[in-house]
């Protein structure tokens, strides 16, 4: 969203419209620094500024700790992309179809897993399933139920992009002769995908918040190895807000990446009404969690 | 289907705590992220920088990583709230920084001329927003409105790793006494799936009420 259209709620300020922001200005800067200052006031007051619960993560052994925890949520994130990715795909196909029954299906996985918590199913996966004698390794405890719902989010990312192809490209390759097997995969699906390649690596950014809890099912990604160390060390506080500033600026430089992928392949595309549309993909959810 | 049945008053419980964290959190991200939204497009600096940073900062933080903080972290530097406050405080703030960008989204749909009309009319900037921006910008705020709704529910599972009492975490409770380990799980998810699909068929109603009503 550019910050453009928003500047068009006030005209350019006149000698009273400036004096009126500047004193606002002052306000808010006193504000914002009086909720910083009280902030770091409690931090000082219960000892959490002291040098040395700070300078104790220029310890490399801790450091080390937890570059292992970030290997391990990449390595979570990444898996669960690849499997999820194609299945998506394929999800969005089978909504797509003209089989009523694989539609129907397809809808009600859709439904299904856009419905639930992924926590719950993670419980499913940690503490159902092995009585029954389905014990995966701790790894894949995570990633199966990730997986399981960011397929359904998927498939609704890809089903926008399949229908935001111009119509124009299926009936070229139908007069081309090419049937409907065919069209979808050499014509249509290469470029929707194209389409919401941004809003694939957007999804990257939930697929790295739904590694976190690799902290529920003891994977030592960067959440459980943040936990062992702060159980370790008492600098709770310290580690959470070093972790939590790692996670922020991952996804914030992915939210950049797709910011900057979105303009430059949106430059390329041919049909621009087809860009407005995947830009922001109808009846995509703006996952959340 | 037992265990199901004996522990309903339990089970009902966490259903409770579960509606409570949702509705509390709701309510407090609709506060936070209108008056946001409201910083976001106001023409003081400052208040923009802490609206675009609290923003980037929420959006891109998981929402486990800032229970943790909060729910164990805060008491660590001398501010103690009961465990369930702290999870609905922190509902409410990290769904605040979406409902912030659903509202500013639907500002920037009013189309420009209706501002500048407000403006030539005489309207300043808190009654333009008030009677001629935010009118038509709720009808396009419905549906993500609707998303982060369905978000907080199932986000409000996650206060259950840190061990808030609610559906999820007596699921798995009641899980590891018994051996029916599959009803109940079928059970809690199809009162998330149920939740879910009311609050979206609630947003359908809402959303033709308010675009009926122009």
């Amino acid at each position: 969203m550019t910050t453009v259209p928003t500047r068009v709620l006030f005209d350019e300020p006149g000698p009273r419209g400036r004096a009126r922001i500047r004193l606002f200005t002052v306000v808010g800067v006193l504000l914002v620094g009086a909720v910083f200052g009280l902030a770091l006031y409690q931090f000082y007051k219960s000892g959490q500024l002291g040098r040395s619960r700070w300078l104790a993560f220029a310890e490399p052994a801790y450091l080390r700790f937890l570059w292992e925890g970030l290997t391990g949520t990449v390595i979570a994130t990444v898996l669960a992309a690849l499997f999820s990715f194609p299945l998506g795909v394929v999800l969005a196909l089978g909504r797509l179809s003209r089989n009523g029954l694989l539609r129907r299906v397809s809808t009600w996985y859709i439904e299904l897993f856009r419905s639930i918590p992924l926590l719950l199913l993670i419980y499913v996966f940690l503490l159902a399933l092995p009585r029954y004698g389905i014990n995966l390794p701790i790894l894949w405890k995570l990633v199966v139920p990730i997986v399981l719902v960011n397929v359904a989010v998927l498939a609704e990312i890809f089903r926008a992009g399949i229908l935001a192809v111009d119509r124009g490209q299926a009936e070229a390759a139908a007069a081309l002769g090419l049937r409907e097997g065919p069209a979808m995969r050499a014509v249509i699906l290469p470029q929707a995908i194209r389409l919401v390649v941004p809003t694939l690596v957007t999804q990257l950014v939930a697929l790295l918040k739904d590694s976190t809890l690799g902290y529920v099912v003891s994977y030592p990604e960067l959440m459980k190895q943040a936990n062992n160390l702060a159980n370790y060390t008492n600098l709770l506080v310290q580690t959470y807000i070093i972790v939590a500033a790692v996670y922020v600026v991952l996804n914030l430089l992915l939210s950049r990446f797709a910011v900057w992928l979105e303009r430059r392949l949106g430059s390329r595309t041919s049909s621009r009404a087809a860009r407005g549309k995947a830009a922001e993909p109808e009846g995509v959810p703006q996952t959340m969690a | 289907m037992g265990v199901v049945t004996d522990n309903l008053g339990f089970l009902l419980g966490g259903l409770l705590v579960t509606l409570e964290l949702t509705v509390l959190g709701f309510a407090g991200a609709l506060v936070i992220g209108t008056v946001l939204a409201v910083f976001r497009v106001s023409p003081i600096p400052p208040l923009r920088w802490v609206g675009a940073v609290y923003v980037e900062v929420l959006r891109n933080m998981p929402l486990l990583t800032l229970l943790v903080l909060v729910v164990f972290g805060l008491p660590d530097i001398g501010i103690r709230f009961s465990l369930f406050t702290s999870a609905a405080i922190c509902m409410a703030v990290f769904a605040g920084a979406f409902v912030c960008e659903a509202v500013r989204g639907g500002i920037n749909t009013v189309p420009v001329g209706q501002a500048e009309a407000a403006r030539s009319l005489g309207f300043t900037f808190t009654q333009s927003l008030r009677y001629v921006i935010l009118p038509p910008a709720f009808r396009t705020m419905v549906q993500p409105l609707v998303n982060i709704f369905i978000g907080v529910v199932l986000g409000s599972s996650l206060a259950s790793a840190v061990g808030v009492s609610e559906l999820t975490n007596r699921t798995q409770v009641l899980n590891l006494q018994s051996a029916e380990a599959v009803v109940l799980f079928l059970v809690s998810g199809a009162i998330y799936l149920v939740i879910a699909l009311l609050g979206g068929a609630a947003g359908g109603v809402l959303e033709r009420r308010v675009s009926g009503g122009r």
